[in-house]
């Protein structure tokens, strides 16, 4: 281990995704509604009103304990947690504090060095949510604040890791297989928003731990500890000593900054919650049958379509993407396969970053068609990205949506093979308008072959296939030669 | 459903009610048009609920206790709220933010507590019958001290969904009336599994009292009987006793060992559950609203110091100590240690014989102001507390007086063993009257 090695372990906040809360039967659906109407006595934490848990949420919480090869402990309980909050509705949260649900595990990621690395879990827990403060201002000092509890209550569940990562990139890496595995197992929608938290200790080797709190997105994650890493290192390089500390992060600037000192005092005073029996799970894990996970995919993909390892990584990683995969080549797996992984692992994937658009809003049989026509090769490539690019936008842009026949035909996309009369007289046209090029290629300069090639293409739009261009145009300029 | 209405303006010299329901709807069924009064830390729909506590000033629940839900499915008249100590913490009720409850005996002295607006309003004749709540024998202790019958049911037996919480661990919803029939009639009606409960166990109560006490052992502990008891109130007990023998009832002597520490571990458990369960009334959402100038930090502190009462505050402040990081070990988790020993020691006992009897208070019910020192007031609780540390069902019957003022003979049963407990209490009743 290097002497500046770093030290990482996430805790991982995830909303399971149930129909109801964890101790009442109110709906978790809320984010299209209005403030407070999703609540009851129970999550409002009322005089009197009483906890009763949620047997799917717990559920729910075993099906993710089993897939990460967790211990699920014999006696499991609830405890509470004591502090004062107003988001929190009962001044304490129902959590578990020295008898989890599960003890132990590991999810394997790819390690920076290539090839898989196994990160240790410390445990699983389930707790509730708490409610949400919305501030006119700041908390203390700020016109006054407004308490939203349709969340209060949401069951949660929490996910310790070691501290085994070793980068921000490890990090990363760690809960986007740690989001694919639960996507996988049907119980948590990271589209929702807020649906994960993160808190991260991060350190150097040898020196003290930071607590980085207030991570609410997957790539705020390598940016706070990114930021982190480079503050404590600099700090170490002046001879500064690093301190124990909590930091937020402030996701709007991608920085860390320190907590009041005043919240690292907190004494929780946890104990066992007793309105809540034990709960004896343990016999249910046997019963729990869990659906093919990212790994077992992955593997799958290679074997059964032949796609590459990194192909198959990215089209695994997450549910929809490898559910959409398949959709596109299930008409003929043997002809699509190869095809269809590179397009959609490559290109479309970048198209729709591009857009900052989501996959739910492409229409698979659009790509199977897609393929088809490049499969038969009577479209280029590069004709290929432009009409995916027209489905991709009049899709975004809530236009008539054309099938790629109707695209390539109306904008003239389909190959010049047979009827080579448009491209000679755009060879000719373009060395014609060029004689600075062609001088350049009697000189035997490489550069200039390029440049008309490039000149033909846009006049023919693309739709010239590449290699046969390439031939006619060296012949016209043997001619022009003789 | 409720289609009847019962007119109820009690003359209420005692103080026993908070709140006062003139025109009490009621419906069909066992408890058809009887007059019901609630303790007023049990929630009720509609009507103010504040435990005695200026904290919960104005709060009116949007939702009815199980138990009351259950009362008036079977057709009860909720007639009003009692008064009581601060959310269950006292033994006279004289911690109400609302004036003392006056014992119906002797208004010179209190009627016990906390259900002492209970039993004054069961004793004053104002109502049939009433629900108390019972934590470390706040239902016992007042039905002695008032000369009713109440009973503490085995932990889990009734819902304490909408009992606000004081100390979950040991408290029960219970029944209180002037006879052993009556409270046994009102525990067949909210008597049961609730899912809200999860601590609620699926046995329902549906006996009906009988009086056969002839073949069955009853355990003496000594401890009931020896030094902080009035020999007056012993020698009362011992005579009802005496009664149970000629009905045809052994009895045989036993000890409680674990006796020495159970007021400790009671104490230390229902502070620390206290700390957290008050620890939600800060203004935010119910009762007497926070100054909004201020910072949320202080104005709830604000809040919580012009609310709660001294013992209220007393019992928060050492509850927050004693689970305090450091000293949860020499406090909570050492008291859980002693509530298993006074556990085993019944358990033990129970081996051996079917019933438990003694004195329900060492003395009779103490004058107004007579217990200002909180600690001489936590004595007088040492009687009742080992059957909630342990989670039977213990009852207490009138069995006699001194100086004219009742005292109550205390049976307890095996977890469950209700039905035995008010057997016997009934037997006793059936015999003297
Ligand atoms: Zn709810």
């Amino acid at each position: 281990m290097a002497e500046d090695q770093v030290i990482v372990g996430l805790e991982v906040h995830c909303q399971l995704d149930t129909k109801s809360k964890l101790f009442c039967g109110c709906s978790t659906d809320y984010r299209d509604d209005g403030p407070n109407t999703h609540v009851c006595p129970v999550c409002l934490g009322l005089p009197g009103a009483m906890p009763s848990i949620n047997k799917r949420s717990i559920e729910y919480a075993m099906k993710v304990a089993k897939a990460l090869n967790c211990t699920v402990l014999h006696e499991s309980e609830f405890s509470r947690k004591n502090y004062f909050y107003p988001d929190l509705d009962k001044a304490y949260q129902i959590t578990q504090y020295d008898k989890p649900l599960a003890e132990g595990g590991y999810l394997e990621i790819e390690s920076d060095e290539g090839g898989e690395r196994r990160i240790q879990l410390t445990r699983i827990h389930v707790e509730e949510d708490p409610g949400r403060l919305v501030h006119m201002g700041n908390a203390e000092r700020g016109k006054y604040s407004l308490v939203d509890y349709n969340r209060a209550g949401i069951p949660l569940i929490e996910i310790v890791s070691e501290p085994d990562m070793r980068s921000p990139k490890e990090a990363r890496k760690f809960l986007n297989k740690l989001r694919a595995t639960l996507e996988y197992l049907n119980v948590f929608d990271s589209d929702k928003e807020g649906s994960l938290r993160v808190d991260a200790n991060i350190s150097i080797k040898g020196n003290e731990r930071v607590e980085v709190k207030n991570i609410t997105s997957y790539k705020g994650v390598e940016k706070a500890l990114t930021y982190e890493v480079t503050r404590q290192k600099n700090l170490i390089r002046r001879g500064q000593q690093i301190e124990r500390e909590t930091r937020h992060f402030i996701e709007s600037t991608g920085i860390t900054q320190s907590s009041r000192s005043k919240e690292q005092e907190h004494d929780y005073r946890y104990f066992p919650e007793p309105d809540l029996r034990p709960m004896q799970v343990q016999s249910w894990v046997d019963g729990i049958v869990l659906p093919e996970l990212p790994d077992a995919r992955r593997e799958r993909f290679i074997s059964q379509y032949g796609c590459s390892l990194n192909h198959a990584r990215t089209l695994t990683g997450e549910l929809k993407l490898a559910n959409f995969f398949e959709t596109v080549v299930a008409a003929d797996p043997k002809e699509l396969s190869a095809l269809a992984a590179t397009w959609i692992a490559d290109t479309l994937i970048g198209e729709l970053n591009y857009r900052g658009m989501s996959l739910d809003r492409v229409d698979a049989a659009g790509i199977t068609e897609l393929m088809g026509i490049l499969r038969n090769g009577t479209i280029t490539d590069k004709s290929g990205i432009e009409v995916l690019r027209v489905m991709l936008d009049q899709r975004l842009n809530n236009e008539p949506v054309e099938t790629p026949a109707a695209i390539i035909t109306r904008l003239n996309l389909g190959k010049t093979t047979g009827d080579n009369t448009a491209i000679i007289s755009a060879i000719e046209e373009a060395i014609t308008e060029n004689p600075k090029a062609l001088e350049d290629y009697r000189a035997g300069k490489g550069g200039a072959l390029n440049f008309l090639v490039g000149q033909v293409m846009k006049k023919t739009r693309g739709k010239a296939d590449p290699g046969e261009l390439n031939r006619m145009l060296v012949e016209a300029l043997k001619k022009r030669e003789a | 459903m409720e289609s009847h209405e019962l007119t109820f303006e009690p003359d209420d010299r005692y103080n026993a009610f908070l709140a006062v329901c003139k025109k009490a709807p009621y419906g069909k069924g066992k408890l058809s048009g009887i007059a019901v009064a609630v303790k007023d830390n049990i929630s009720t729909r509609g009507i103010e609920t504040t435990c005695a506590s200026k904290i919960l000033k104005g709060y009116i629940p949007p939702y009815d206790a199980h138990a009351v839900e259950l009362l008036r499915h079977a057709g009860a008249a909720i007639v009003g709220k009692t008064n009581m100590d601060e959310f269950g913490m006292g033994t006279t009720t004289e911690n109400s933010a609302f004036g003392p409850t006056l014992n119906p005996c002797d208004t010179g002295r209190v009627p016990g507590g906390s259900s002492g607006g209970s039993a004054a309003a069961v004793a004053g004749n104002m109502v049939r019958m009433a629900l108390g709540t019972d934590t470390g024998g706040s239902i016992r202790c007042p039905a002695a001290f008032c000369g009713i019958v109440g009973m503490k049911p085995t932990y889990g037996r009734v819902s304490r969904y909408g009992l606000i919480a004081y100390a979950n661990s040991l408290e029960q919803i219970g029944p209180m009336a002037r006879n052993v029939s009556d409270v046994s009639s009102l525990l067949q009606v909210i008597a049961g599994k609730d899912r809200h409960d999860s601590t609620t166990y699926d046995r329902p109560y549906t006996h009906t009292p009988v009086s056969g006490i002839k073949g069955l052992k009853i355990g003496l502990p000594q401890e009931y009987f020896g030094e902080g008891v009035d020999p007056r109130v012993a020698g009362v007990v011992k005579n009802a006793i005496g009664r149970l023998e000629e009905l045809g009832a052994t009895t045989v002597s036993c000890s409680i060992p674990s006796m020495k520490f159970a007021l400790a571990a009671y104490y230390v458990t229902c502070a620390c559950e206290a700390s957290s369960n008050l620890a939600r009334f800060d203004g935010v959402r119910y009762g007497p609203g926070a100054d909004s100038k201020k910072s949320w930090h202080e104005s709830f502190k604000e809040v919580r110091r012009a609310g709660f009462g001294a013992e209220v505050r007393r019992r928060i402040m050492l509850g927050t100590f004693a689970l305090s990081s450091g000293y949860y070990g020499k406090y909570y988790a050492k008291a859980q240690v002693a509530r298993e020993n006074v556990k085993a020691d019944f358990a033990r006992i129970f081996s051996e014989v079917d019933l438990i009897a003694g004195p329900t208070m060492p003395s009779i019910a103490f004058k107004l102001g007579e217990k200002s020192d909180p600690l001489s007031m936590y004595l007088s609780d040492i009687l009742t507390v080992p059957a909630n540390l342990a989670g039977i069902p213990a009852i207490s019957v009138p069995c006699g007086k001194v100086d004219t003022m009742p005292v109550g003979l205390q049976i307890m049963g095996r977890h469950f063993d209700d039905e035995r407990v008010i057997d016997a209490a009934y037997a006793y009743e059936q015999a003297v009257n």
